[in-house]
């Protein structure tokens, strides 16, 4: 359990003496009776309490006698006071009798079917009925309280209501933490129940933490229940391989199986949080995994050997233009290797990690302003801002556990948070967003717009991979750093992309921030790499790797974890895949495989240690969750291939060797700045969106009650659109390009104008495979009539 | 024998009294003038002198709860009247609703003005139309007598009044539940502090009277705290409604000062039915212990109760004669509290549930000597450890029906015939 300081509040902390079971005490004014008994060893029994949630003194578990005050209190909600005399179940029998009634009415209609309960094992009621309750029942000859079991609350979570003890952990969570109340407490009595109006499902993309707080078994997951006990899980701390928020989780596994994952307490990141993402997405790990090395024969993949099969590559790429594709899967010692082996092996900067639009400004926004500049901004820094203004960056669904700390900080310390962006999203509103709608590509127009109603406050930016889209944007962004006081972080969608830019897995960077254009730079990591020199041209971008393979200049790609579908000229990305060779460094059969030459198979994240950079730049170590695994790493696939081509790196690309050479690279504190670039003012109406938290992501497959809680693909428009072009709020809307149309529900919401916001990767809307545009580009509109279910 | 004091139901008999005319004809509003005349401070200060206690059951000094909401703060105040009258023998405010609306009207007129208060809610219990139409015609008729509204009588004095109806739940008559009930929540008590002097009604201070209470404002203003001292005991000064039910020939609502006994009482309600005598009887509603015959000579006073381990609650008393069984009673009364528990907290919610399915077993004959026992220690886990009052009030009726008959809980027990 968490509670985070604030530091800023640290300094003026005024203490209070007070005593606790006879012994005194100094605390912080404020502290609750329970919190002070906690640092004294003294376990008050509890339900209701959490450190994270207001407190209700609804179970009354915890009662507590103060001198003075004639009947028990609540320790939960009562903050020790100069001098109060406080006596728990220790040292009170007042206390300890409340508490034992307290736990024997629990029981009373309780099922006690602890025998076939998912939480008996590691059940706070279980426990606190054993210390703190009564050897054996009166309520023998009663009838208990009865529902039906279980019910659904959404396709992930159920609930067994006659398991529960009202103890509102859920409701307040879903109200406070996530913003999402509609799990609500219904009737009265002992017929008080947790439930959701008229049976429509709880949405919550943090439902998932729910579960893990609900102190008695009520609360269950589709994907854990009556699958596993607590005593037969072995359990790693292992580090979310989803997006850049960086949680802490613990997977626990039984027999060499992953039965579940929690979010872990890690006061400075996640707090104890995660998002159901991060909590039920882990079936990739085991499902429909690509075995043994593949070799293309006749047009058909092969299994191979694996010494056939990275001959086989080493000879492909032999003498050749190569390129390397990463995506945002991998961890930081293997995109370093891929940096490396690109640098090394293949003598090239051609290499690139975005796998979506990718633009110059951003790669150069990259360079300067983001690599080597770790730790800049902080999610502690959010909660101590005043403003924080969001670009191109929607924390709920692009980071969550950025939109989580946002809220707390709305809440708590009256930050104001300001959206740039196309559409006014849920998640701005949970955060009581001021948003400011602009066209895409505009978006630099309104920062520059909004810069000097900012200066000198404590302003916190941060900008999101979406940003790349819009051409001007990131030089503004990096301009206002520099002209105002207000500090800026790039938040990108996916895990690996903050420590691939750390790698320098980028056209003109080198890991550690450094440049390719320096020959000081080039010659530090050529002297760590134990090479003479490093490539000095700069390398090509993705955009540029895909024009010169069709034009052919470019021989052969080296790609991990990457799918053509994720841009929008992904039949330019086929036809580049089937005119060069290409290796493919892959878990699952992918968009890519389908045209490689050789496959690779490589381990998945629960299979081998390593490092992700969360979006503050902070390191988020992990060690190997299986360790009986043999899949290789893919840097280690890369030093065997390396070794074929003749290069030979001392460290056999362990991933304690990779990060300690590249850690031994980060020192260099980058000055550089970005040039400006000029926005583009594109005609007509032009499609905006961003990828789903929940949505056809490869990494979520297999795991249908968790696609269940998606979010419905609506297209969205703003009144004067919907009306300047005929269409019907709730009707059908057909959004057309020149390869393709969709069709979707329209939703009129506040979108600006000339602008249809779609989910970009969400069942029956994926625009960049279906209609070949991205974010920015032109579409046309036509009503599509009545929308049926 | 102690005197009737006909102030709130002087006029009851006539067929007008509901009426605005009817009111004023009696020298209504006349009190709104005077407080206008006086300043807040001075209305604070002479209901504070009267020592008017809050007749919804707590019996809190009046003028210090209205100061205690803080002054010149900047937040909007609220004055909330809550009529919300739902307790087992309680039936008072109703009454005074249908027949003196006006009264409960310019009391919060009073009141409001008292705590600068420009908002006022009267929050009534759901389940009872009449008395909502009744103020809400009193109100509307207040608001076209420009007594209600902008600058009221010129006094540059803003008002503006709501009448509220509850949705059905005993819970809702405490005060925070109230609040959130009002604020459109479902009725459940809110943690204390703060308090809603401090932060009540949408986080703003708020003062929460008793209809009885606001209606008797009026009286003490015109007539003085001097007047309204003149009456009861110097602990439990004033005048009171008493409404008595239960085995009595004439049930009915009673006036007279605090202090007269319920053997006088019945006297009033015209002795008792078939003219058996009194088995037990509880002064204030079914949330305070039950008495016995030897406490007929009881004055009902606030000390006086205490004194004898009930309380005065409601002062509603109920009237049990020898025919009534004191377990059917509690059966009734504990099923009573089982029904409405809000389940907020967990020695109500399931304390409740716990004595009913024992006393359903007592009253079947198929109780256990060690369930008497049993539930008077129930009583004790749930009484003190709830959340708010209304699991003290389920815990009360075991203990001291228990202590004076528990030889007729005994006949219930498995063998005796």
């Amino acid at each position: 359990m968490t509670v985070t300081a604030n530091p800023s509040q640290n300094n003026q902390l005024e203490l209070i003496t007070a005593t606790v079971d006879g012994v005194e005490v100094r605390v912080p004014k404020g502290t609750l009776i329970i919190r002070a008994a906690e640092q004294l060893g003294v376990q008050i029994p509890r339900f209701c309490d959490h450190p994270s949630l207001e407190p209700v003194a609804a179970c009354r578990m915890c009662l507590v006698e103060i001198d003075g005050i004639p009947k028990p209190q609540p320790s939960c909600a009562i903050p020790l006071t100069e001098g109060m005399v406080v006596r728990t179940q220790q040292s009170s029998e007042v206390a300890a009798k409340a508490q034992e009634g307290v736990m024997e009415f629990l029981l009373l209609n309780h099922p006690l079917d602890c025998p076939v309960c998912d939480k008996g094992g590691e059940c706070p009621l279980q426990n606190q009925a054993m210390t703190n309750g009564r050897p054996y029942s009166r309520f023998e000859e009663g009838t208990k309280r009865l529902f039906e079991k279980p019910i659904n609350i959404n396709s992930e979570i159920l609930l067994d209501r006659e398991r529960c003890v009202s103890c509102a952990r859920c409701t307040r969570f879903a109200d406070e933490i996530a913003g999402d109340p509609t799990l609500e407490l219904l009737e009265r009595g002992a017929q008080q129940q947790v439930g959701t109006a008229d049976d429509r499902p709880f949405e919550s993309y943090f439902g998932g933490n729910t579960i893990q707080i609900c102190p008695v078994g009520a609360l269950t997951s589709a994907t854990y229940r009556f699958r596993s006990r607590p005593f037969d899980l072995i359990s790693h701390n292992t580090i979310c391989e989803h997006c850049a928020s960086g949680c802490s989780t613990r997977t626990d596994i039984r027999r060499g199986k992953i039965m579940r994952r929690l979010a872990a307490n890690d006061p400075e990141v996640n707090e104890e949080w995660n998002c159901d993402k991060g909590r039920f997405a882990f079936t990739h790990t085991t499902l429909d995994r690509i075995t043994t090395p593949l070799i293309r024969e006749n047009g058909e993949l092969r299994t191979a050997s694996w010494p056939e099969a990275i001959e086989f590559a080493a000879n492909g790429l032999k003498d050749k233009q190569s390129g390397v594709l990463t995506g945002g899967r991998l961890p930081q010692e293997d995109v370093y290797a891929y940096s490396r082996f690109a640098r090394v092996a293949l003598n090239t900067n051609n290499v690139d990690f975005r796998n979506r639009y990718a633009s110059k400004e951003e790669a150069d926004f990259l360079t300067h302003h983001v690599a080597a500049n770790s730790m800049h901004v902080t999610y502690r820094d959010l909660e101590n801002a005043e403003i924080v203004l969001l670009v191109a960056f929607e924390p709920e669904n692009e980071s969550p556990i950025v939109q989580l700390r946002l809220r707390k900080a709305v809440r708590k310390s009256k930050l104001k948070v300001i959206a740039i962006d196309t559409a006014a999203i849920e998640g701005y509103k949970k955060l009581n967003a001021e948003i400011i709608l602009t066209k895409p590509g505009l978006e630099a127009d309104a920062l520059n717009k909004l810069v000097p109603s900012l200066n000198g406050k404590n302003v916190i930016v941060l900008v999101g991979e979406r940003a790349a889209t819009s051409s001007g944007l990131l030089s503004a962004v990096a301009s206002m750093g520099k002209s105002t006081s207000a500090k800026f972080a790039w938040v990108p969608r996916r895990a690996g992309d903050r420590g691939a830019v750390e790698a320098g897995l980028l056209p003109t960077l080198l890991p550690g921030g450094k440049l390719v254009k320096d020959a000081a730079d080039r010659a530090e990591v050529a002297a760590e790499w134990g090479v003479a020199q490093l490539p000095g041209q700069s390398g090509l971008d993705q955009v540029e790797m895909v024009k010169a393979a069709l034009s052919g200049d470019l021989d052969a790609f080296v790609i991990g974890g990457l799918d053509v579908y994720d841009v929008s000229y992904h039949s330019d990305f086929i036809a580049a895949l089937e005119k060069t060779f290409v290796v493919s460094l892959e878990q699952h059969y992918s968009s890519v495989t389908e045209h490689a030459d050789v496959v690779l198979p490589v381990g998945v994240i629960t299979e081998r240690s390593g490092t992700f950079v969360n979006w503050e730049g902070r390191e988020r170590s992990f060690a190997a969750a299986m360790h009986q695994s043999l899949a290789l790493t893919d840097a280690r696939v890369l030093h065997l291939i390396a070794e074929k081509l003749g290069v030979k790196f001392a460290d056999q690309a362990k991933p304690s060797e990779l990060h300690k050479s590249l850690t031994s690279l980060k020192d260099s504190s980058n000055t550089s700045t970005m040039s400006a670039v000029a926005s583009i003012k594109v005609p007509g109406i032009l499609l905006a969106g961003l990828r789903q938290l929940i949505d056809n992501g490869s990494l979520q497959q297999g795991e249908p009650h968790l696609a269940a809680t998606a979010r419905e693909a609506v297209a969205r428009v703003s009144a004067a659109t919907a009306s300047a072009n005929g269409l019907v709020d709730g009707n059908l809307v057909i959004i057309k390009s020149s390869t393709g149309q969709m069709v979707l529900p329209l939703l009129v919401s506040e979108v600006a104008d000339e602008t249809v916001w779609v989910p970009l990767n969400s069942d029956g809307s994926t625009p960049l495979k279906n209609l070949s545009v991205s974010i920015g580009e032109s579409v046309q509109l036509q009503d599509g009539g009545r929308y049926v279910l | 024998m102690t005197k009737l004091v006909p102030n709130l139901t002087a006029h009851w008999d006539e067929t007008d009294s509901y009426t605005i005319a009817g009111y004023q004809r009696h020298g209504g509003y006349s009190a709104v003038k005077k407080s206008f005349e006086l300043g807040p401070d001075a209305v604070i200060a002479e209901v504070k002198e009267s020592g008017l206690r809050g007749r919804g059951g707590a019996g809190f000094p009046t003028g210090m709860k209205w100061g205690f909401v803080p002054q010149g703060d900047g937040k909007p105040h609220y004055l909330v009247v809550n009529a919300d009258e739902s307790e087992p023998g309680a039936c008072k405010d109703i009454p005074l609703m249908m027949a003196n609306p006006h009264s409960l009207v310019e009391g919060v007129i009073i009141a409001a003005y008292a705590i600068r208060a420009n908002q006022a809610f009267i929050y009534i219990r759901g389940e009872t139309p009449h008395p909502i139409r009744r103020v809400r015609q009193a109100v509307a008729d207040a608001y076209a007598a420009k007594l209600l509204g902008k600058n009221i009588l010129g006094s540059g004095f803003d008002l503006e009044v709501v009448v509220h109806s509850g949705a059905g739940a005993y819970i809702c008559g405490e005060e925070t539940a109230l609040l959130d009930s009002l604020e459109g929540r479902r009725g459940q008590p809110r943690l204390k502090p703060p308090f809603p002097a401090v932060a009540g009604l949408y986080a703003s201070p708020t003062v929460v009277n008793n209809v009885e209470t606001i209606a008797s404002v009026p009286a003490v203003i015109n007539n003085g705290a001097a007047w309204y001292k003149s009456f009861g005991t110097e602990k439990s000064p004033g005048i009171k409604l008493f409404a008595v039910s239960g085995d009595v020939k004439r049930p009915g609502i009673f006036e007279a000062p605090l202090g007269i006994t319920m053997r006088e009482l019945i006297d009033y309600a015209g002795g008792m039915v078939s003219e058996r005598p009194v088995k037990f009887f509880v002064p204030g509603g079914s949330s305070v212990p039950l008495l016995t015959p030897e406490h007929l000579d009881v004055p009902l006073t606030y000390e006086d109760m205490a004194a004898h381990g009930t309380m005065l609650g409601t002062g509603t008393p109920m009237v049990f004669d020898t025919s009534r069984s004191v377990t059917q009673a509690v059966v009734r009364w504990i099923e009573f509290y089982k029904h409405e528990s809000c389940g907020k907290c967990t020695p109500c919610r399931e304390g409740t549930y716990f004595m009913v399915d024992i006393l359903k077993r007592l009253e079947k004959g198929k109780g256990q000597i060690s369930d008497l026992d049993l539930l008077v220690d129930i009583s004790a886990q749930i009484s003190g450890r709830s959340f708010c009052a209304l699991g003290d009030a389920a815990a009360t009726p075991v203990p001291a029906a228990l202590k004076y008959f528990r030889e007729e809980f005994e006949t219930k027990l498995v063998g005796v015939k």
